[in-house]
């Protein structure tokens, strides 16, 4: 069986085609693997009973999947990781697991995440942190933490996670997978619990850019449940680019004088000069505003947080508390007991920067920045193919190393956060390792290449030539040598 | 202290008579078990997304073609924040600095602008007050939750309670015509809120105003006004200033309580709808929209004051009903040779007179007088065929049975009095049985004249033409 797991998606696929292997065989021992999870990955394992009729697919003829818990699965809990909802069983399926279903997936459960989407260590989680399968004492990134331990740790070949400023990207860095944030308005968002409407995306985690753009291909479409969505022009095909000529990539200026971790810059310098021995080309491309946008994030994500959380009011479904009293205090005892800290804070964020009087300093100021971020992109990209930084400064921090330092914690998303502001898709693939502080194991780094809207096919064709290139092949556990 | 000036601006709702709502699939209706129409969406579970109403859309942009307002290229959703159980999402989809139908004018009232929005579910009170005060619990019903809704603003240009509500009927008549809502304010499909302030005649400057709710017929509307101005005009003239705050109406007593006060007021915290692109109406949209207005009633008064020369309380009488402005124009179409002018009269005069002394319901276009019966009546009158006081009864006798006026006449033996011998030898008989009546004609007074006009009326049972007899009358003496 351990021969069946290590086999990519796309290699098992090759390998079922070649009547090598059994489709029924291949998603009975991903059923089995996800239940060995010790990383707290999951908040519900599919037993394939009741629950999960309305989510079973006609035929099991393809790869099953982990869907992070943010997704409405009919009948099936769906909790975003908040107490709120516990015990909520949704009345539909989101548009993009539908897809998945129609496609012959099997749900193998609903992965573990921060709150609402909002963390990036996974610590922000109602039903506890998920642990990183490289190191058990370390995050594996959030909010997507639970799909991408899944992927790392051999409980599921590949996820589906959601990014909103970076949370696809960065807990595939930090567990040393694949991670692509499609452009927005490639993936429909239709019955994806809203974070921050006008950036969260969904996209792939996968242990291969192949992977990813198998996922991709049959999760991108206009949707006309979200008016927001309009699909990939073209669709997308697997990547079979082997080097980088002519290609051109750019690298920020402003990336010298940003804090990253000596390991991290180490592997990012590396592969610069991969790219170049590929036969690409690395520039200094200039993005004067992108250092503004942690900043203006964090008032527009709140600000659109604060509107979207506030259905969850104990009126219609998911908890209630309090209510003997009258409705003011049923709303307060509700949301007090049912939200988490770090949800309160943004919900509290984003209510002020919104207030009358306050508006136009805050909201309207970042929506200002938004769009300079968003030109000095498309500035940049006149002259390049692609942006690269790496997908986070740091590598995997310890459990509770950042918890009571929230400022600290969002500065780790100041290279994915400017892609959503400028609603553009970018992949991070695992790149090499490096030594954190205090030695021992090793963990991975990230890189992020980032593209123009819509140029995914282009995007995975240089990720999938420069993971040929690096060759990256370790997983978790294995000895270092 | 200077006189006091009422200035009022009026807010109307009107929920768009579409299939489905505003943002979702689940059909309208009114009057159905409680929440049975509904979806996910509009009972804002987790994930979903809202989708514009394409219908609703073509409706806003004719009410906003009718209330010749501009429309926005491009305008905008946005959200519009608070707590309430009747608001499932706990904001509302409206429309904010950029709404789809800008400045616009209505007769004499300019429209501040027209906006596309949902509405809210509804909640029912259980207890003995029926009002949230008091109640035992509250239930919510989203049947209605979601349905689409105009929301018409009006510039505060009305000058007094009757007129308020005299404009507002002409805003339900136009919009009634579009075909886009029902209109009904019992039913809540037209629902009209009042911004209330006082000033000194003359100023130019706007006093603090108060928004009255709650008013679900034209007559509360102009009661409630009617009692707030009293309560303005009363507090200020005694030297104080009145608050802004929002006030219910209760028609029952005619009360005004208040809902909130200023230090009250919500923040709605209004940012962009994310979920939503903004709304920009193709050019086919808008001819669309322009090719189905029907002539609505400002433009008919118009036409019939200026092409057909009624005067202007005569033009509003037609032409506000779109039946009733049918009728006219289809017996102005039958009488040939007769002014409208007198048409219009005999439709608002004679024939709404005949119909009220009958006491039979609905208006000219429901009663059994055919257009071109009453033209061709009309036409003899005009003729002399038959006298005008023959003319209103046979009208009476067509109210109550139909049928052709000639027949009538026929019938009761109303034709005017051909042979002029016949009458000239009535009128010389009624001058001789008047001696007293002659007498005071020659002595000046004119006046006296009417007794042998009727005394010729009575011989002839109406059938001689009035001013023959005059005529008559007045060369033989």
């Amino acid at each position: 069986m351990a021969e069946i797991l290590d086999l990519t998606v796309l290699e098992a696929h090759n390998a079922k085609m070649a009547g090598e292997l059994s489709p029924r065989e291949h998603v009975e021992a991903w059923f089995e693997a996800a239940g060995t999870d010790e990383l707290n990955a999951y908040l519900w394992r599919n037993d394939r009973g009741p629950e999960a009729a309305a989510i079973e697919p006609a035929q099991d003829w393809n790869a099953p999947i982990a869907v992070k818990d943010i997704f409405c699965t009919e009948g099936a809990p769906t909790t975003a990781a908040s107490r709120i909802l516990e015990g909520y069983r949704p009345p539909y399926t989101a548009t993009a697991v539908q897809k998945l279903i129609k496609a012959g997936l099997p749900i193998l459960g609903k992965t573990n995440m921060d709150e609402f989407a909002m963390g990036s260590s996974n610590e922000n989680s109602a039903y506890g942190p998920v642990l990183n399968p490289w190191d058990r004492t370390r995050v594996p990134g959030g909010s997507s933490g639970g799909s991408a331990a899944a992927v790392a740790g051999g409980l599921a070949p590949w996820a589906l996670g959601t990014d909103t400023g970076g949370s696809i990207r960065q807990p595939a860095a930090f567990c040393g997978i694949v991670g692509l944030k499609p452009t927005y308005g490639a993936i429909s968002r239709y019955g994806m619990i809203a974070y921050a409407s006008s950036l969260d995306q969904c996209g792939p985690l996968t242990r291969t850019v192949s992977d990813a753009a198998l996922l991709l291909a049959m999760l991108e479409g206009r949707d006309p449940l979200d008016s927001t969505s309009v699909g990939i022009d073209g669709g997308v095909s697997l990547p079979d680019r082997e080097d980088l000529a002519g290609m051109r990539f750019g690298v920020p200026a402003e990336l010298a004088r940003d804090s990253v971790d000596a390991g991290v810059r180490e592997v990012f310098e590396r592969t610069l000069e991969k790219i170049e021995s590929l036969g690409g080309e690395v520039v200094e491309v200039s993005l004067p505003s992108a250092e503004h946008g942690i900043s203006a994030y964090y008032v527009i994500a709140p600000a659109e947080a604060s509107s979207n959380l506030a259905r969850y009011d104990g009126v219609r479904y998911g908890m209630r508390a309090g209510g003997d009293g009258d409705l003011i205090e049923m709303y307060e005892t509700t949301r007090s007991d049912g939200f988490g800290a770090e949800v309160k804070r943004r919900i509290m964020l984003g209510t002020y920067a919104l207030s009358s009087g306050y508006y136009e300093a805050y909201y309207g100021q970042a929506q200002k920045v938004r769009t300079r971020i968003a030109e000095d992109f498309s500035r940049a990209f006149s002259a390049v193919d692609f942006i690269v930084t790496p997908t986070a400064p740091s590598l995997a921090f310890k459990l509770e190393e950042k918890t009571n330092d929230p400022l600290s914690m969002y500065l780790g998303d100041l290279f994915t956060v400017p892609i959503n502001l400028a609603g553009l898709p970018a992949i991070s693939i695992p790149a090499g390792l490096a030594e954190p502080e205090g030695g021992e194991p090793q963990l991975p780094v990230g890189f992020q290449i980032a593209a123009p809207a819509f140029a995914e096919q282009r995007l995975l064709d240089a990720a999938y030539a420069l993971e040929q290139g690096i060759g990256f092949d370790r997983r978790p556990g294995d000895a270092d040598g | 202290m200077a006189e006091l000036e009422a200035v009022i601006g009026l807010e109307i709702h009107v929920q768009l008579a579409t299939k489905t709502k505003m943002f979702c699939g689940c059909e309208l209706s009114f009057g159905d078990e409680p929440n049975v129409h509904t979806c996910p969406i509009c009972l804002a579970h987790p994930g979903v997304l809202p989708v514009p109403n394409e219908q609703a859309i073509r409706y806003a942009l004719q009410i906003g073609l009718a209330l010749d307002c501009e429309i926005a290229p491009r305008s905008i959703f946005h959200r519009k924040n608070y707590f309430y159980p009747d608001s499932p999402k706990a904001y509302q989809i409206s429309q904010y600095d950029i709404p789809i139908c800008g400045p616009g004018k209505l007769g004499e009232v300019r429209i501040h602008r027209a906006h596309l929005e949902e509405d809210a579910a509804k909640t029912i009170h259980v207890g003995a007050s029926g009002r949230i005060h008091g109640s035992d619990a509250s239930l919510v019903d989203f049947n209605r939750g979601g349905t689409p809704l105009v929301e018409i603003v009006t510039e505060p240009d009305l000058r007094d309670a009757a007129e308020a509500a005299e404009w507002a009927r002409l805003l339900r008549e136009t919009v009634r015509q579009l075909g886009v809502s029902d209109v009904n304010m019992e039913e809540g499909s037209l629902r009209v809120d009042a911004n209330v302030s006082v000033r000194p005649a003359g100023s130019s400057e706007l006093g603090t105003k108060t928004e009255l709710k709650n008013m679900n017929s034209f007559r509360f509307l102009q009661r409630g006004i009617e009692a707030e101005l009293a309560r303005q005009r009363e507090l200020v003239e005694a030297g104080g200033t009145v608050e802004q705050e929002t006030l219910h109406f209760d028609p029952a007593s005619g009360s005004l309580t208040s809902l909130r006060s200023k230090e009250e007021a919500h923040d709605y915290r209004y940012f962009p709808e994310p979920d939503l692109m903004p709304l920009a109406p193709t050019e086919e949209m808008l001819r669309e929209a322009r090719e189905a207005l029907p002539e609505l009633p400002v433009a008919r008064i118009e036409r019939y004051e200026s092409e057909l020369g009624l005067a202007r309380d005569v033009a509003l009488t037609l032409a506000t009903d779109p039946r009733t402005a049918g009728y006219f124009e289809n017996t102005v179409e039958a009488a040939d040779g007769v002014e409208p002018r007198v048409l219009a009269n005999w439709v608002t005069g004679e024939l709404a007179a005949a119909l009220r002394q009958a006491e039979v319901e609905g208006g000219a276009a429901d009663s059994r007088v055919s257009p071109p019966a009453l033209a061709t009546l009309v036409r003899m009158v005009q003729e002399k065929k038959i006298s005008h006081g023959s003319g209103k009864t046979v009208l009476a006798a067509m109210v109550t049975e139909g049928g052709d006026p000639a027949e009538i006449i026929e019938r009761e033996g109303l034709a005017q009095m051909s042979d002029s011998g016949e009458l000239e030898a009535i009128v010389e008989k009624a001058i001789a049985d008047n001696p007293d009546a002659v007498e005071k004609i020659r002595e000046g007074n004119g006046k006296a004249i009417g007794a042998i006009v009727g005394a010729v009326m009575r011989e002839t049972k109406g059938r001689a033409d009035g001013g023959e007899v005059n005529r008559l009358i007045r060369e033989r003496l």
